[in-house]
């Protein structure tokens, strides 16, 4: 039987087919933005391209997209499982204030220390989003409309203890939490001319992790099959509810980690100025690398790119606003050709099986025409 | 029953009133219709057979005009037409009653009948004046300010019938219009249909129950594989005849007689109880006191309409749904409060009702789906881990053993036809050893060569000692599976019959609630059919 290679080598064109529909939409879009509002893409793309791979422009693409692939893991959990967990956000900022209070708090060797704080961080993440899906377990509430008005109590929750006198300190105008020990600041790796930071094989272990775990367990077959069809999933002996309370308590624990590249090799500390929004940047992340584990870090790294090279583009006169809007044709054009290539894949499926029972028949046809007559 | 008077040979008219010739409509792959050649003679009920996926529906909508086929011409009353949409076809005095009506519950009979024709009589006294003079005109009793949600299926169907007569229908097409009716309302069908012919209306009737076809059809035309067969009349065919042309070769049959049945329970469920509530709110009792015991190498057949807990049921057995009282054994061992998967860990094999909703992931490829439902059970995998390797070739094999056409184990399940998909569900759960197999309507909307493979694997199953639970609309496979049948009415299994001897009309009779106790084959007197015997028979052990 030849039947498998062919189906293999049909997935192979499926798999090319998708990225390379996405990335010339996505150019060609972009270029005819720029020419209606007067601008030469040609020369934009050049500039990107120029300054985007000077070395100091990868190390801090690079640096940047650590955070980003963390936020699309945790998103990702949620949506192989069909869980949209909007909440990123919040579960990362609940759980880097806390780490980072936690952190300030003790000073211990860093080999002890750093464990604690990361736990601390998966633990505070792994809470604020397990409320949203014990709720939506227990009382059916969509997880959309919780890890939202979660976000907001977050945010409520870290101005409340992020003042002088509660749980933060003041240091000229900048009010942060104490900060931690030199000792738990996380290693770097020495590259030229900045280091990246150590907390990259964080993000290596979390991919490697969600790939395993997700692919090649039986738990991961248990949530990709409540995804798939809850009914399916139920009938076949998997518990749903558990099953949900389950993949928002890892969402949350990983989105625990997305402030900890922050904390741990860059501020050392809580502010009123630690980065905001990354969950959303991760929803975008996730969609644009398909919740793979590798399409992912292709895309915070091409995120990282976009955002480092669009204030290039300022410089050269450029409006900054057209990289907004290249980012948000992109995440466009890769979800319009997926499911694009995806219903065209079906359809040629449809069309092998129909061929094939339709072979199958001429063959048996073939011999009872005399009876038809009878 | 009704002796079915054959209506009088039509008046010699030349002009048929509906003539297809050399249809032929290609779906990507596949050809639905070829070369399609139908005369229906005005005036007759032109019946169309054919098993499921034959292509008597696609034919019906290219009729109707909602599909345009590739080739081949339609002509109404001589005259050559080309339907864009089903709007042309109405005016062209074609209607169409669906299998599925589509009636808005909470409107009365003459709103529904008005809306949309609202330009035909307006929607005051003309119109309700129009309906009453259409339902006296044809026998119809269509009582016009009753709301839809309050009157059953028979009359929900006169309804849609009256609908499209509305719309100055001259040709009426009904799909399955039996599949829904007990065999009393259907006798009054076809009543209602013999009127609508004698007045000069033509009646296109879709459906494969040959007896039905037999009984209330001018000519029969057969379709099988795509295209027409054969016509026929009534008098010049039998039943067996119709089916073999119907099939193309030797008819299978659901008969399994020697009996294997022994005197080992392997499952009791005893008192079980499920409450729930109706469409209105109201509670109501889903599951009432369900008693029964399936022993080694024995079949159990539930009959009944649908919706009146055989769904519920099974899904209590596999604990899908929480029961509220009773107890189910499996072997001896209490499972009443084990999770689904226990349950399938111990040996329960299940054939969903619905696959698409209960039996696949329809997006994921075959193997993925050999997986489902027995995750944790090898080949599928070791410890935590899953083996894809062994899952991948032991699907390769359930593919070949099972004859599912696909070509390669990669292609998603969806992609696969519904007999290939029942194969692959059947191969999947007799894999793994089950000492109890439900089976809910394994053969509905299967072809007839997949629907032998299935009946072989469950006499098979039988055979090998399993329990087999089979629910099934289809009364003929009911009675030629099982060793013992229960009749389900209202959440209580109210009778019970033996299915050497009892004929479908008998069960139907029981399906409707009539009758308790055990039912004898009736051979003269009617007492244990009969509305009299209620309280005769105490073995039914429930309350």
């Amino acid at each position: 039987m030849s039947s498998p290679l062919r189906v293999d080598r049909e997935k192979l064109v499926l798999g090319v087919a998708a990225p390379l529909l996405a990335i010339v939409t996505a150019v060609a879009i972009t270029s005819a933005v720029m020419l209606l509002t007067g601008d030469n893409p040609f020369r934009a793309f050049s500039v990107m391209l120029d300054y985007g791979s000077k070395s100091d422009s990868q190390v801090w693409i690079i640096n940047k997209a650590i955070p980003y692939y963390l936020a699309a893991a945790a998103v990702a959990i949620g949506f192989r499982m069909n869980l949209f967990n909007i909440g990123v956000d919040g579960q990362y900022r609940v759980a880097a204030f806390f780490a980072a209070v936690v952190g300030g708090a003790l000073s211990l060797p860093g080999i002890v220390q750093i464990p604690i704080i990361l736990l601390t961080a998966m633990a505070c993440g792994a809470i604020w989003a397990g409320i949203a899906g014990y709720l939506k377990a227990t009382r059916g509430v969509s997880e959309v409309i919780t890890t939202i008005m979660l976000n907001f109590i977050g945010g409520s929750l870290i101005a409340y203890f992020l003042q002088e006198g509660r749980l933060a300190e003041r240091d000229e105008n900048i009010v942060h939490t104490t900060d931690i020990p030199d000792s738990s600041f996380f290693f770097e790796i020495p590259t030229d001319p900045y280091p990246i930071h150590g907390s990259i094989v964080i993000a290596v272990a979390v991919g490697i992790a969600y790939w395993f775990v997700l692919g090649r367990t039986r738990f991961g077959f248990d949530l990709r099959a409540v995804g798939r069809s809850e009914e399916a999933a139920e009938a076949s002996g998997v518990s749903v509810k558990r099953t949900v309370v389950t993949a928002m308590l890892l969402s949350g624990a990983v989105a625990g980690l997305v402030g900890m590249p922050t904390l741990l090799n860059e501020s050392g500390n809580y502010g009123i100025d630690f980065p905001e929004g990354l969950g959303f940047t991760g929803i975008a992340i996730a969609l644009l690398g398909r919740n793979h584990a590798v399409g992912m870090g292709l895309a915070a790294l091409l995120w990282g790119f976009l955002e480092r090279t669009g204030t290039q583009l300022e410089f050269e006169g450029y409006d900054q606003e057209i990289v907004g809007v290249m980012q948000g044709i992109i995440v466009l054009s890769v979800v319009v050709a997926y499911e694009l290539v995806r219903r065209w894949g079906i359809r040629r499926q449809q069309r092998q099986v129909g061929e094939q029972l339709a072979a199958a028949r001429n063959g048996k046809t073939a011999t009872d025409p005399a009876e038809v007559s009878a | 029953m009704i002796p079915a008077p054959k209506s009088p040979p039509p008046a010699e008219d030349a002009v048929p009133a509906v003539e297809l010739r050399g249809i032929t409509k290609r779906f990507p792959g596949v050809v639905a219709n070829h070369d399609i050649d139908i005369t229906v003679r005005r005036g007759t009920i032109h019946a169309l057979v054919g098993e499921n996926g034959a292509g008597k529906s696609t034919l019906m909508k290219i009729l109707y005009g909602m599909q345009r086929p590739d080739e081949g011409t339609i002509g109404i009353d001589g005259e050559q037409v080309s339907f864009r949409s089903p709007a042309d076809a109405i005016g062209r005095g074609i209607g169409m009653v669906h299998q599925h009506f589509m009636l808005a519950d909470n409107l009365t009979v003459l709103e529904n009948v008005v809306l949309g024709a609202e330009r035909l009589h307006g929607i005051g006294a003309a119109a309700r004046r129009r309906i009453s003079e259409l339902s006296d005109t044809y026998g119809l009793g269509v009582r016009p300010d009753l709301l839809v949600e309050e009157i059953g299926v028979a009359d929900r169907q006169r309804v849609e019938i009256l609908k499209v007569l509305y719309r100055g229908a001259r040709t009426l097409i009904l799909d399955e219009p039996t599949a829904v009716l007990v065999p009393q309302e259907v006798d009054a069908l076809f009543e209602n249909l013999r009127e609508l012919t004698s007045e000069g209306l033509t009646v296109l009737f879709i459906s494969h129950k040959l007896g039905e076809v037999l009984t209330v059809a001018d000519e029969i035309t057969v379709i099988r594989r795509g295209t027409t067969v054969d016509t026929v009349t009534p008098e010049g065919t039998t039943p067996r005849q119709l089916a073999e042309l119907m099939v193309g070769s030797e008819l299978p049959t659901p008969e399994t007689r020697e009996s294997t049945v022994t005197d080992q329970p392997v499952l009791t469920v005893s008192g079980l109880h499920l409450s729930g509530r109706d469409a209105d709110g109201l509670p109501r009792e889903v599951l009432a006191g369900i008693d029964f015991t399936i022993h080694r190498g024995e079949v159990l057949g539930i009959a009944g309409v649908e919706g009146n807990g055989q769904a519920e049921l099974v899904e209590a057995v596999m604990g899908i749904r929480r029961p509220d009282g009773g107890r189910i054994e499996l072997e001896g061992a209490d499972i009443s409060h084990a999770p689904t998967r226990k349950r399938r860990e111990g040996g329960i094999g299940y054939i969903p009702e619905d696959r698409h909703r209960h039996g696949l992931l329809l997006e994921a490829p075959l193997w993925e789906n050999r997986m489902l439902g027995h995750v944790t059970e090898p080949p599928n995998s070791s410890g935590p881990l899953l083996t894809a390797a062994a899952a991948r070739e032991d699907t390769r094999r359930i593919v070949a053993e099972y004859d599912v056409r696909t070509p390669g184990i990669e292609v998603t399940a969806g992609s696969l036809s519904g007999g290939n998909q029942q194969k692959l569900i059947v191969g999947r759960e007799m894999s793994h050893h089950p000492r109890v197999l439900i089976a809910a309507h394994p053969t509905r909307g299967v072809d007839v060569g997949a629907q032998a493979r299935i009946w072989d694997e469950i006499r098979k199953a039988r055979r090998e000692g399993l329990a087999v639970l089979l629910i099934s609309a289809d009364l003929d496979e009911l009675i030629g599976l099982s060793d013992s049948l229960r009749v389900m009415y209202r959440g209580r299994l109210v009778a019970d019959a033996d299915p050497a001897t009892i004929t479908p009309e008998e069960l139907g009779t029981a399906m409707t609630g009539t009758a308790t106790g055990h039912l004898e084959h009736d051979a003269g007197s009617d007492d244990a059919s009969g509305t009299g015997s209620d309280e005769t028979r105490g073995e039914e052990s429930g309350e």
